[in-house]
């Protein structure tokens, strides 16, 4: 199968490959331990899976805002958002 | 009896991924690869990294559009939701009058979006249509091809012509919906009309509501056929809104790597939105203290 109309590249491909096996690790999770629904310093009972969008749609925003508001490289956003990430999968 | 889990329903849930990843994930994964390139030629093309998203970020027509886009939104929601509101509660309550009434509503419902947009040009144009020509006959300059106001005027009635009826239309299920008994104790209590409203009909049509709300919200902040087919986003850029600035990106300028980056900017703001309106509509009725 023929994928060059996708143009893909080395890095996006990396992206997603490392989007999807957070996916599967989130599902393995899942079934090994299954989550309860809990509430802390998020307004709304959440449960791991919620955790996990709610964290990768605010890293989303962190690198937008980053390339919004600020001239210095992509990669410092980088641990800012894993950071983030952590912060709400744990205490969220 | 030992209980045992039959997965083989799981597969029954394939279809529906194949069909998803084909019409959204692919596509989705497509826009994110052009939004790091420079697409010159098909099979040519050049990695730029995030310049795409500095330019979209930086670019002042589209902070324009996004404003234009909320402002339109936050008016339909004024307009609407009132005037809906107020349509259920004149509406017959038995008799004839209730299915003249439903039907008449929905009709305007039933008319494909780009069809509303080709009524509303012939009925607004200031030479024959019959809204613009009389307004112009009564001494009023109107053309909503050449003054933005004018534009912006014809966009709203078109919009709340199209689609109050709808927020009517669950509004009066949500009031059919009360027990008798509540407008007989209010009665009995000697309530006035305005308190009956209010403390009675509203906080009972509250689940209508926020479904009214949420629906129309996201429907005019995704909106693209009518003003496009009416205005096309004119006059300047005086209704060009998100959909509209984005399709003259894409397919006006080809620029596949700057409409990518603006594509996916928009569709985080969409994501956002639907999250927190999802997180509403699920809060809905809880704690509530009716």
């Amino acid at each position: 199968m023929k994928l060059e109309w996708m143009y893909w590249t080395p890095i996006t491909a990396g992206f997603f490959i490392i989007i999807a096996l957070m996916l599967v690790g989130m599902g393995v999770w899942e079934v090994i331990a299954p989550s309860i629904e809990r509430r802390r310093f998020l307004p709304i009972s959440t449960t791991r899976g919620d955790r996990f969008f709610i964290g990768l749609l605010c890293s989303a925003y962190i690198n937008i805002a980053w390339v919004g508001l600020t001239d210095w490289s992509l990669w410092f956003a980088l641990p800012i958002s894993i950071v983030w990430l952590v912060i709400v999968m744990r205490f969220g | 009896m030992e209980k045992w889990e039959n997965n083989k329903a799981w597969f029954l849930v394939v279809p529906v991924l194949a069909f998803v990843a084909f019409s959204a994930l692919i596509p989705l994964m497509t826009v994110v690869n052009y939004s790091v390139q420079d697409i010159l030629a098909p099979g040519e093309s050049v990695f730029v990294g995030t310049e795409w998203f500095k330019k979209v970020l930086h670019d002042y027509r589209l902070h324009d559009a996004l404003w234009r886009q909320f402002l339109f939104s936050g008016l339909v929601l004024l307009i609407e939701m009132p005037l809906g509101i107020l349509i259920a509660l004149a509406m017959p309550k038995k008799g004839w009058g209730v299915s003249f009434s439903l039907v008449t509503l929905a009709l305007p419902l039933l008319i494909p979006w780009n069809t509303i947009g080709s009524i509303w040009i012939i009925f607004t144009r200031p030479d024959i249509g019959l809204f613009g020509a009389a307004i112009n006959s009564l001494g009023l300059a109107f053309d909503h091809t050449r003054r933005p106001l004018d534009a912006w005027i014809t966009l709203m009635l078109m919009e709340v012509w199209h689609w109050t009826p709808l927020v009517a239309l669950l509004a009066y299920a949500g009031l059919r919906a009360i027990p008798e008994m509540y407008y007989q104790a209010a009665k009995i209590d000697g309530a006035s009309a305005w308190s009956t409203f209010r403390y009675i009909q509203l906080p009972k049509m509250r689940g209508v509501l926020t479904i009214a709300l949420l629906l129309r919200f996201m429907d005019s902040f995704l909106i693209y056929a009518e003003p496009f087919v009416l205005t096309g986003g004119g006059p300047g850029d005086a209704t060009t809104f998100l959909s509209i600035y984005l399709v003259k990106i894409a397919t006006g300028q080809f620029d596949l790597g700057m409409a990518s980056a603006f594509s996916l900017i928009y569709f985080l703001i969409v994501l956002l939105l639907c999250f927190v309106f999802y997180q509403v509509l699920q809060n809905v009725g809880k704690g509530a203290r009716i």
